[in-house]
């Protein structure tokens, strides 16, 4: 098997930026996930990636995430919960895994896959089931095509697993997932949703480990060698410049485990005189320029620093922030009736028609 | 009266206050040793005072402790402790820490049974034979000060007194922090700022006794106290217990020093010199704190730190025409021979702001080649940049008072985009002294408070209490004592039953409690 490349500790670095960036405002931050990774690839070298398009038939591919609230990830801060999930779902299926994918490649999770893969020598497949980051676990491209969301393996630090072996559908077994994650102390890992090759190349949102490498260094390269990070990003992926401008007021308010609110932002330079408002539920959502909607979810709408590039999560916008907001198309996944329906602008409350970003 | 000492890099500075009233002032070069450079402005004022004049305290921020950590210097064989398992084991204690730091303070970690879960459930409960076995081989490696860690201490610290207690009953001398007692949670950063306390608490010890020492055969008998990050003041009994406290002082003392002598409690302050720009913003008359992780001697800690904004443009900065470009060069000290008013043949930002007749300094005929709509383009252009300085520090658009410090400040006019008011202090030389003179008691409390057992009001008025009652513990005037802030952030991606609060308080240091 040809594998596409390994992750070393410095392509950590850029992931973790990368995955920042799609992370579109939520996600967690990727700093203690990328520690953890970094310490098992420091003991067991680095970890393989596989490219979807060389997945076998005969392959066995388990997708792996965290759940839980990162505030309080940052204080007990997982260990081999995915591990044990992987090894859980193996039990059941009594099948073993050839590969593991990532459940979101917006902020933390995107290197949680690392942790299992490196612990059993497996290949991570260079995909994802968002291209970005959501909420919820049902929120995946995987189970708006046809997979059955489970089943599914929570387990926490101490020796405790929960199976979900049968479920209605994927909003169900975010529920039972998410009540069974508190008792565990809100932080928890999960295995769920044994795939094919077909299965993974036909619902997963392919090369977006790539991607968060790729724009973590473009980011990198450009603040080394003083150029604009912005045209940095945006050479590596196509997207475009929404608004640039400097943070006006962010006001935020958490109701039911969502940290909801909007920053307003006053335009600078060419934007000058305009103003954008960006909506967020943990993830920005909706960008309206002078009350006109200009990008809405799932497009990624990404606050990133005007001068570093660094990406700015939704609970550090503060004024007087010089921010670039970009504007990424949504991976075609997303876009389909049914993908709208999972993750579309009504799957947030918003009584509104998506409609395509425009790149030009 | 007291005495307001700021130890800096370059100069000791102190000053003599009567109430709010700048008696005297006295500049000395920082000596090796430090001490002695801080017993020398003691006695200069101590010596010039009036002759009925008592000196009631004597305030110091200093930078002893940061340089022991920058030096590796005088650090104590410490350990650190964990208190999580069976959690929270992948990234073990001094996981990020820079190597010759780690291996100078000996890098011995451990991690036992103990800890919390979020809304205050025992992880596991504390094994006393477990923690009775690592304080012997902590002994027997030769530790002589050890952090306490448990996972959500913050929220519970009672497995942290409880490990105290256990080591400190095997081993008596064994000095001890925890790690509740002096960061917030994200238990790596907390942890990583117990340790840098734990391996400073011997140099810290005789530090305080040094100086009190000193101050003593100097025939002063007040009391010590030293400035904390925060800006307000610790008795040295404290002082020598958590020195950590102390290492961003000399930001703090300056912003809040600046602001006295103009007179305004919320307020920009820009310090200008020679090669960059530092803006801060006091709100309440003292420093907004920064929200993200604080690097200290290149370990990533959670401390309450001022929150600085700092760009490369001072009075040493170089400019280049055809294009324009300001710095981020800059000649630093030697521009009173490189600058071209002062017949140097080095273009700086200084020669721009006389060239336009915004300073006034050096000869401004040495600069009869320089085109005058490029030197309208340049000072604009700084101008700009120090008016972005004082934005990005501002904690809204609404106009305030910025005051203007440093030698670099005759670079920028009193047109000040942004500013309700320009505010150019007198005896601004010393500033950093004033600062620590000034300073009050204050009491931080921050915490997560499960809201399955109490109302929100009541997790509130906890919150509130214990601040009000740590201000007490430090030395303040009871009656005096007042909330400052109160900061309420719920957790994300949960059902909200659980609240994490900060509250801070503050009041005056009453001078009858001591001695």
């Amino acid at each position: 098997m040809i594998y596409m490349w390994n992750v070393s500790e410095d392509d950590l670095e850029s992931i973790a930026i990368g995955a920042g960036i799609l992370g579109t405002g939520g996600g967690g931050n990727p700093y203690i996930g990328m520690l953890r990774a970094k310490q098992l690839i420091r003991e067991n070298g680095p970890v393989k990636v596989l490219s979807p398009e060389e997945l076998d038939e005969s392959d066995y591919i388990v997708c792996v995430g965290g759940i839980g609230a990162p505030t309080v990830g940052i204080e007990k801060v997982r260990d081999k919960q995915s591990y044990y999930a992987l090894k859980a779902i193996e039990d059941f299926t009594g099948k073993k895994a050839t590969a593991i994918i990532s459940n979101e490649i917006g902020g933390s999770n995107s290197v949680e896959p690392l942790i299992p893969a490196s612990l059993t020598g497996l290949p991570v497949v260079d995909a994802d089931g968002m291209g970005r980051a959501f909420p919820e676990v049902q929120m995946k491209t995987f189970f708006v095509y046809g997979i059955p969301a489970y089943p599914m393996a929570v387990c926490d630090e101490k020796g405790n697993t929960a199976l979900i072996t049968q479920a209605l559908d994927g909003k169900w077994v975010e529920r039972m997932a998410r009540a069974v994650t508190i008792q565990m102390g809100a932080v928890a890992c999960y295995a769920l949703a044994p795939m094919t090759a077909h299965q993974i190349q036909t619902t997963a949102v392919l090369n977006s480990l790539s991607l968060a490498k790729e724009l973590g260094e473009a980011v990198r390269v450009a603040r080394t060698a003083n150029e604009d990070p912005i045209e940095a990003l945006l050479n590596v992926h196509p997207g475009k410049v929404l608004f640039q401008g400097k943070i006006m007021d962010v006001d935020r308010q958490t109701t039911a485990g969502f940290a909801k609110g909007q920053v307003v932002i006053e335009g600078m330079g060419e934007y000058e005189s305009n103003k954008l408002t960006v909506e967020f539920q943990n993830e920005n959502l909706v960008a309206r320029l002078n009350s006109e909607i200009i990008c809405i979810v799932p497009d990624l709408i990404c606050i990133v620093d005007t001068e570093r590039g660094e990406p700015i999560t939704t609970e550090l916008l503060r004024y007087g922030f010089r921010v670039t907001v970009l504007g990424f198309p949504a991976p075609e996944l997303w876009k389909t009736p049914e993908g709208l329906a999972t993750a579309g602008p009504s799957a947030f409350g918003y009584d509104v028609e998506y409609a395509d970003l425009e790149l030009t | 009266m007291h005495i307001g000492i700021d130890v800096g890099g370059t100069n000791t500075d102190a000053v003599l206050m009567d109430g709010d009233v700048l008696v005297d002032k006295v500049k000395n070069p920082t000596t090796d040793d430090v001490t002695s450079g801080i017993i020398a402005c003691i006695n200069t004022l101590n010596a010039s005072k009036p002759n009925d004049a008592k000196i009631d305290a004597v305030m110091l921020g200093t930078t002893h402790f940061v340089n022991a950590l920058l030096q590796r210097a005088g650090l104590a064989h410490s350990a650190a402790l964990r208190l999580c398992l069976p959690a929270t084991t992948m990234l073990p204690p001094l996981v990020d820490w820079p190597s010759d730091l780690k291996d100078s303070i000996g890098g011995h970690t451990y991690m036992a049974s103990g800890g919390h879960e979020y809304d205050g459930r025992e992880i596991s409960p504390i094994d006393e034979i477990e923690l009775r076995t690592i304080a012997k081989k902590m002994n027997d490696e030769g530790v002589r000060s050890v952090s306490i860690s448990g996972v959500f201490s913050p929220v519970d610290d009672s497995h942290e007194k409880i490990a105290a207690d256990i080591i400190t009953s095997e081993i008596p001398s064994m000095k001890i922090t925890l790690s509740s007692e002096i960061g917030r949670v994200g238990i790596l950063e907390r942890e990583n700022a117990a340790m840098l306390n734990a391996c400073l608490v011997e140099v810290a010890a005789k530090t305080v006794a040094a100086i009190q020492a000193a101050m003593g055969s100097a025939g002063l008998e007040a009391p010590l106290f030293f400035s904390q990050n925060d800006g307000t003041l610790m008795q040295s009994e404290f002082a020598a217990q958590y020195p950590v406290f102390t290492i961003a002082s000399g930001p703090t003392n300056s912003m809040r020093g600046a602001a006295f002598l103009s007179g305004v409690l919320d307020a920009v302050v820009i310090d200008i010199g020679g090669t960059s720009t530092d803006g801060g913003m006091l709100v309440r008359g003292f420093p907004r704190e920064a929200i993200v992780a604080v690097d200290v001697a290149g370990v990533r800690t959670n401390f309450r730190m001022p929150d600085v904004f700092s760009i490369a443009l001072g009075g040493g900065t170089v400019i280049k025409q055809n294009p324009l470009v300001i710095g981020p060069e800059s000649v630093g000290f030697r521009l009173t021979q490189e600058g071209m008013v002062f017949g140097g043949d080095q273009l700086t930002a200084t020669d721009i702001a006389v060239a336009n007749g915004v300073a006034g300094v050096g000869d401004p005929n040495l600069l009869s080649d320089i085109n005058a709509s490029f030197a309208e383009e340049a000072i604009n252009e700084i101008q700009k940049r120090v008016e972005v300085v004082a934005d990005q520090i501002k904690v809204s658009s609404h106009p305030v008072p910025v005051v203007l410090v440093g030698g670099g400040s005759i670079l920028v006019k009193n047109s000040f985009e942004g500013a309700s008011d320009v505010l150019r202090p007198s005896n601004a030389d010393v500033a950093n002294a004033i600062g620590a003179a000034i300073s009050q008691v204050g009491g931080q409390v921050e915490k997560v408070y499960s809201l399955t057992e109490m109302t929100r009001e009541e997790a509130l008025n906890l919150a509130k209490e214990e601040a009000i009652s740590k201000a007490i513990d430090a030395g303040a005037d009871p009656g005096s004592v007042e909330i400052m802030d109160i900061e309420e952030i719920p957790l994300a991606y949960l059902p909200s039953n659980a609240l994490r609060v900060k509250v801070k308080s503050v009041g005056n240091l009453d001078t009858s409690k001591q001695n």
